[in-house]
């Protein structure tokens, strides 16, 4: 008789079945087992090192990923203590920020750019962290490329110098963004302190209508609740409509909680998830990653776990969204307008609104498919994945960018790029007349040579709509990549569901 | 690292409509600068030519701390946005509510992110239109040159990073080393295909 094979790996899970009968549990499990927990709880929990006196506690860090803006000074912290990385694995450091998107030739992008993206190699070569170079198929923004290569998993702590680190919470993962300096306690102790979040459903049922995509549930969400409206909450976005969307619109979804005021934007992890990491280079393999379903299956929010705030969206009723001022709060559905003056709720409003239509360059009760564009940004770490690509491509074919609007289109990555390109959607763009470019965060931070011109108009498909945020003087409006590529058409804001294209 | 700071008294500027981004503090064409040094005069850049900029009103000088409306540093994680403030002279910034990334970056460079009701930061904003300010970390209250202190609350880590002026990596380390150690050895028992999943990588 042959002796059954005992699970090799140690996580609690496998113990358990290998003591099925195991008669007694100490009445401390049991009851522990027994407390309802949000999925944010239990990656709390699983993180804790130390709890501190002072209301915070210590939480490991399981990775981090390392940009060439948010870490030199990062860097500096650690050589100036002598420090060095205590395990440089858990870092991937790639430049994406200032990247130019022209070429991956060396003699784009300026001087300082390039000074930071050989100051990221320097340090990563010093340090001993594994580096992703321009040029490397592996290369993208950050957020893009840590699902892609599945260094991202369920159940883990990420930490990056970026705010839309939420991102990664699509996988159920415990990420936020963080600021250099604390940038440079993760790469030396592989910790921070971090102070408890409370808890938010968001939960969102009903059938988006065609069009309506994860960028219009963010943007309304962030518009019911306003830019500091989660603010000290980690959300949880649930519900059925959020079990049926991809992982690309899940990290849509996550990527802008922080516009809410929150640093964290959870999924619970599942079928989908598993599926989209499985094969990934890092991702664990064979009977690894078995076990690591087993740990990830029990990651979701128990039944009876109690959340400290609850939201209800409906998608039934939900159409396209556009951001009108320089908040992402400040948006709505595009058959509406910019809201009136007599609307405004008190004194305080009225003024802020005036003085986001002046810079806007908008009158209070425009109606938003009134204003024209200039320039259309089709990516970023909120929409440069394929399926965003796909989205636009579908408005975009056999179309013409209209004549004063200059368009581009910048993958999220370059696999999204030879993706792209091998379904031929690059022809798609360049037929309808978008320039298409190399992968970077471009014109959603506009720190390489991708910005407007004072008084320039974007329909954007990236995260923030702040002053000056696509160029000083720029003027930015958020939407989904479909919204964008039909603002390119038609060059004014426009309801995509007008075109009659079917999705 | 930043030194001691238990008392503040200064001039203050008024910036109070909500919102003040870190794109607005720091615009993103400055990142491309590596070194923190200076980085002051790139604080409000698109913001400062304006005239009456609060901050260049020459009866003011040195302003030291900002009153500022609610969600004041919302936005990027950059904390080039807190490094520009300190770099010009800024102590701390008195508002209804911070973004949070900037809260935990200003603790870390000796910037106070203080915390008061909007009525309250609009009454001493409007109050302190003359005269100083004065910020008790120790006591934990602000007040005006005529005015009665007001008790405020910072998060008491917060509140401790900057009275004591420490560096966060030194007290982590002196504090846990022993507990990291431990924490993470048993995590690599708990869960070895994350450890072995990024040997593949």
């Amino acid at each position: 008789m042959r002796a059954v094979a005992r699970p090799k790996c140690q996580c609690p899970a496998a113990r358990r079945r290998g003591r099925a009968q195991w008669p007694i549990v100490p009445v401390w499990i049991l009851s522990d087992m027994n407390i309802a927990r949000t999925l944010y709880e239990k990656l709390w929990d699983d993180h804790v090192i130390a709890e501190r006196n002072d209301g915070t506690s210590l939480l490991y860090i399981d990775r981090h990923l390392a940009h060439e803006v948010s870490t030199p000074q990062s860097f500096e912290i650690l050589k100036r203590r002598n420090r060095r990385v205590r395990r440089p694995d858990t870092h991937i450091a790639v430049p994406d920020h200032a990247v130019s998107t022209r070429s991956r030739s060396e003699k784009f992008g300026g001087p300082e750019a390039r000074a930071l993206i050989d100051r990221l190699y320097q340090n990563a070569a010093l340090f001993d962290i594994p580096l992703i170079r321009l040029g490397d198929p592996r290369q993208g923004i950050v957020h893009v490329i840590g699902p892609e290569l599945g260094f991202t998993l369920p159940g883990l702590t990420i930490a990056c110098g970026d705010s839309h680190t939420a991102t990664h919470g699509a996988f159920g993962a415990l990420a936020f963004g963080i600021g250099a300096s604390e940038c440079a306690t993760v790469m030396a102790l592989q910790c921070l302190v971090q102070k408890r979040a409370q808890t938010m459903a968001v939960v969102i049922d009903g059938a988006a209508a065609n069009w309506v995509s994860a960028k219009d549930i963010a943007l309304s969400f962030i518009a019911a609740v306003g830019p500091g409206g989660a603010s000290g909450f980690a959300v949880e976005y649930r519900g059925a409509a959020v079990a049926a969307m991809t992982m690309e619109a899940r990290m849509t979804l996550c990527n802008m909680t922080i516009e809410a005021g929150a640093r964290i934007g959870l999924v619970a992890p599942d079928q989908t998830t598993f599926a989209y990491i499985a094969g990934r280079p890092y991702a664990p393999k064979g009977e690894e990653l078995d076990c690591a379903i087993r740990h990830w299956s029990t990651l979701a929010s128990d039944e009876a776990a109690r959340f400290d705030r609850t939201l209800h969206l409906d998608l039934n009723a939900l159409i396209p969204f556009v951001s009108w001022g320089t908040s992402p709060s400040e948006a709505g559905p595009i058959t509406g307008h910019v809201p009136r003056l007599d609307a405004a709720a008190d004194e305080n409003a009225r003024q802020r609104l005036r003085r986001v239509c002046d810079y806007m360059d908008l009158t209070p009760g425009q109606p938003f498919e009134t204003i024209a564009i200039d320039n259309v940004f089709i990516g970023s770490c909120t929409n440069g994945r394929i399926e965003d690509l796909r989205m636009a491509a579908r408005i975009a074919r056999g179309r013409k960018v209209a004549d004063r609007v200059t368009a581009i289109v910048v993958p999220g990555s370059t696999a999204v790029r030879r993706q792209a390109e091998a379904e031929g959607l690059d022809r798609i763009f360049t037929d309808a007349g978008y320039e298409w470019r190399q992968p970077g965060c471009s014109m959603c931070v506009a720190i390489n040579e991708d910005r407007l011109q004072p008084g320039q108009r974007c329909a954007s498909t990236s995260n923030r709509n702040f002053e000056g945020r696509q160029g000083r003087g720029a003027r930015t409006h958020l939407m989904s990549p479909a919204m964008a590529a039909a603002a390119a058409i038609t060059g004014r804001l426009t309801d995509v569901r007008t075109l009659g294209v079917q999705p | 690292m930043t030194g001691p700071m238990l008392q503040i008294t200064a001039p203050a500027a008024a910036m109070l409509q909500d919102g003040i981004d870190t794109d607005v503090i720091f615009p993103a064409r400055f990142l491309l600068r590596m070194d923190k040094a200076g980085l002051g005069e790139c604080l409000f850049a698109d913001q400062r030519s304006k005239d009456s900029f609060p901050l260049d009103r020459p009866d003011r000088r040195p302003v030291q701390i900002i009153f500022a409306g609610d969600q004041f540093g919302c936005g990027s994680s950059r904390e080039h946005a807190v490094w520009s403030l300190v770099d010009y002279g800024i102590r701390a910034v008195i508002a209804p509510g911070f973004g949070e990334i900037f809260a935990n970056n200003a603790a870390r460079n000796g910037l106070a992110a203080v915390r008061l009701c909007r009525a309250q930061v609009a009454m001493l904003a409007r109050e302190s239109a003359v005269g100083e300010v004065t910020i008790d970390l120790v006591a934990k209250t602000i007040s005006t040159s005529g005015g009665t202190a007001i008790a405020f609350d910072i998060p008491e880590a917060d509140r401790l990073a900057l009275i004591n002026g420490w560096d966060e990596i030194d007290v982590i380390s002196d504090t846990y080393q022993h507990e990291i150690n431990a924490f993470e050895a048993r995590y690599r028992q708990l869960r070895p295909w994350l450890f072995k999943a990024l040997e593949r990588g």
